[in-house]
């Protein structure tokens, strides 16, 4: 390809999407500048400073674990989102408050479970206040039930949820879908405020540090969350490519009513989406909490318009999609940090959705629906 | 005939004015006797109280509901990040008329007249809200939710963004306080100062039965939103009655067809999401910087589900609608529930701490401990309320108090008159 054909393809692709350019324009920027930040060089134009600084090694390779935790476990909690976005046609408001409800009902159980013996009082323990911090290594047991009971009760609660707000309004438009779970989303968040309190909780903390690479340093309760999540995705991965349930869902993503025609069992598959991704929410929501140690009653709805925007870069409808946006926006939401003081770092989260739905709204994987 | 149906008969049979006057006299009527149930000797002052209380909650909220019926339920746009505009404008009149000279600790300003900064915030508002809705108004419907949500939190993260706290423009020291907020010129001193000085006499008379001059200023401060509130739905009804409102309403109804039609739809959404900007940028001032502070936390999104709750309630479309539904949830949802939570007391039961010690009671046969907890809690429960009242409306209910009277886009109806069993009578 000779020069002056490469040149008008540029040309084209400037002309046709200026958005595309600018925004390779700034990761280019943005890359160059981290080279030079990692270098430790500064370089100056016209005496204002253009670009680097210095950084460790070591500080972003943390940086950089934290956001690959916290995006694992946004994705894990995103698969459900973007499920019901493709299968039930509207974007799920409650979803986050389902994340919460399922992390509570995990750690209720896990503390429950721990401190029985321990002489504390019952109460104390089911209002997560003993100051007792859980890990993996130190309380295993417990942390794995309250994993189980995490999936499971979350289950539950979208089913009921489910039964008794979806069900009745099956053929409405989604704009009504979404109200209504604007409504559950205030419902489910309150009734767990009024159960559990307002108070913010400290339930974990990690029990062991280990040292990869001699540079980045880990806690046991976060291995175990990246170890649960990516054995669960590869179980999602595995169960939607080797059973007809997967067939079923894309099937019915793509037109439900020829779905049911085919013969689809579409309420069965409805159920399985809730099941899955709810269960799959409520992990994620009881992971985080491991990670982050601390639990309050909107953790949840606050996480939610990450999730949102994992889904949406992602591209919505696609479980894979899910998965590697979830990482993605964990990364951009820690990185950021590199460029941003720390109260902005959120607000880039939440541009780069804003961004990805202007300019390519199938997302960063593009159109490819469920698996 | 259902129960809604009957209410929504009753509703029908009165004129506009009317119909809202007495929907809120009726909830100043059930102030009035909770007051009287649980003051005693105080309960006139405890009725400014409550009634003042409440005036300003609804004044509020019909702004906020009146600008998003005019985006959402006359031309479609579903915005749910009123919560950011409304930082918009409460900001911009902040920073335009915050003394020069703060006390110590706080964030100088412009200090500009107030009414200044009023126009300058909704001024504002309008700008921003175009900027948004530039490029987001190719989006479906539910993508535009998640922009507009995505947005208010941005906008609310630079603001409670410390960087911005106290920065000098050109030469003045300005910013908008971070994370501590920001005082600024009050409008509840506005109405402090007419009822204190034009209405002495009424406030000299008042003291005389109990009632303290700072509640008497609050009520006043309500009449005066709820005077806002008439002028807004004024303009408001005269935009969707105009062809403007028109071609709104035949966006609502089909977008496409509007366009074939040679009207430039896109002009149109951005020209209504600015004015309900502005709306909601003027409600953002008066109605939670009313006494003249605000904070990053007062603008979180969940003020933008209750405003949705408000709507949906009085029926989305319908400007009186708004009012009602705005008076409906602000007054008994939200505000009525938390009183009567302080005020009824068990007779000597007090409530547990958690909901252990709660439900405990139930296993000797003694709900009193349960009863005592949720009353004490009520102010949570509330929201449950909320959520289920309008989980109900959607499902049961989707017009709301008043969505029926949802205009059509046409000047003359289009429904054609059923004729018997069909067909033509000389077939």
């Amino acid at each position: 390809m000779g020069i002056a054909e490469f040149a008008s393809d540029g040309r084209v692709v400037m002309g046709d999407r200026p958005g595309a350019v600018v925004v390779a324009a700034v990761s280019g920027f943005l890359l160059l500048d981290l080279v030079a930040k990692l270098a430790g060089t500064t370089v100056f134009f016209l005496g204002t400073k253009l670009l680097g600084g210095s950084l460790t090694v070591g500080s972003l390779l943390s940086m950089v674990v934290d956001g690959l935790l916290v995006g694992l476990a946004v994705g894990l909690a995103g698969i459900g989102l973007s499920m019901t976005y493709s299968i039930l046609d509207f974007a799920n408001f409650a979803h986050g408050d389902t994340v919460t409800a399922g992390a509570f009902l995990g750690w209720v159980a896990a503390y429950i479970t721990a401190g029985l013996g321990t002489g504390a009082p019952i109460s104390e323990l089911f209002m997560l206040n003993s100051g007792r911090q859980l890990s993996t290594v130190s309380t295993f047991f417990p942390v794995l039930l309250g994993l189980v009971v995490a999936g499971v009760g979350s289950v539950a609660v979208v089913l009921l949820v489910d039964r008794l707000t979806y069900r009745p309004m099956r053929n409405t438009d989604n704009i009504s879908l979404l109200i209504a779970s604007i409504g559950v989303a205030l419902a489910l968040r309150y009734l767990i405020a009024f159960i559990f309190g307002t108070q913010t909780s400290g339930v974990a903390s990690g029990g062991l540090r280990v040292t990869l690479f001699s540079m980045i340093s880990v806690t046991d309760n976060e291995i175990t969350l990246l170890v649960v999540s990516v054995l669960l995705m590869l179980g999602v991965h595995l169960l939607l490519q080797r059973t007809k349930l997967g067939k079923a869902m894309r099937a019915m993503a793509d037109n439900e009513d020829l779905a049911r025609v085919t013969g689809i069992p579409t309420e069965r598959v409805i159920r399985l989406t809730w099941i899955l991704g709810g269960g799959l929410a409520g992990i994620g929501g009881y992971l985080l909490v491991l990670e982050s140690g601390t639990i309050s009653f909107n953790f949840g709805w606050i996480l939610l318009l990450l999730i949102f925007a994992a889904v949406i870069v992602g591209g919505i409808g696609s479980i894979y999609g899910a998965m590697a946006g979830g990482i993605l926006i964990g990364l951009v939401d820690s990185l950021a940090l590199i460029w941003l003081p720390s109260g902005l770092t959120r607000a880039s989260a939440f541009l780069v959705l804003i961004v990805v739905l202007l300019l390519r709204p199938s997302g960063i994987f593009g159109g490819v629906s469920t698996a | 005939m259902s129960a809604v149906d009957t209410v929504r008969n009753r509703l029908d049979a009165l004129p506009d004015v009317g119909l809202v006057v007495a929907f809120i006299a009726s909830i100043w009527a059930v102030m009035l006797v909770l007051a009287i149930a649980v003051g005693g000797a105080n309960w006139a002052n405890l009725a400014a109280g409550f009634i003042g209380s409440v005036t300003v909650l609804i004044g509020g909220y019909a702004i906020l509901a009146l600008a998003l019926n005019l985006q959402w339920g006359y031309t479609g746009l579903f915005n749910i990040g009123i919560a950011g505009f409304m930082a918009v404008g409460a900001y911009t009149t902040a920073v335009l008329t915050a003394p020069t000279d703060p006390a110590a600790g706080a964030v100088p300003g412009l200090g500009l007249p107030l009414w200044v900064g009023l126009i300058g915030g909704m001024a504002m508002a309008a700008i921003i809200g175009g900027l948004a809705a530039l490029p987001a108004l190719r989006l479906k419907a539910d993508y535009l939710a998640i922009v507009t949500v995505a947005f208010s939190e941005i906008i609310r993260l630079i603001v409670n963004w410390d960087g911005l706290a106290e920065v000098s423009l050109l030469g003045v020291p300005i910013g908008t306080g971070g994370a501590t907020g920001i005082s600024f010129k009050s409008a509840n001193q506005v109405a402090s100062t007419f009822i204190n000085g034009v209405g002495q006499p009424l406030v000299a008379a008042m003291e005389g039965v109990g009632v303290s001059g700072p509640n008497l200023a609050n009520l006043t401060y309500g009449i005066l939103l709820l005077l806002v509130v008439a002028a807004s739905y004024w303009v408001l009804a005269r935009i969707t009655n105009s062809p403007f409102g028109r071609v709104l309403k035949a966006i609502r109804e089909d977008e496409t067809v509007t366009q074939s039609l040679g009207k430039d739809t896109r002009l149109f959404k951005i020209k209504t999401f600015m004015i309900g900007c502005a709306l909601m940028g003027l409600a953002g001032v008066l109605f939670r910087g009313q006494a003249g502070y605000i904070s990053p936390q007062q603008f979180r999104p969940t003020i933008t589900f209750y405003v949705f709750a408000a709507l949906i309630i009085g029926g989305s479309g319908s400007n009186t609608g708004s009012i009602i539904g705005a008076a409906t949830f602000s007054g008994l949802l939200f505000y009525l529930p938390a009183r009567l939570g302080e005020n009824v007391s068990l007779g000597g039961t007090r409530a547990p701490g958690n909901i252990i010690d709660a439900v405990a009671g139930l296993g000797s046969l003694d709900p009193l401990p349960l009863l005592a907890y949720t009353i004490s809690n009520v102010s949570t429960l509330r929201f449950v309320l909320i959520g289920v009242v309008l989980i109900y409306i959607i499902q049961n209910q989707p017009d709301g108090l008043l969505g029926h009277r949802n205009e059509p886009a046409t000047s003359v109806s289009l429904d054609r008159p059923q004729s018997g069993s069909g067909g033509e009578a000389d077939e």
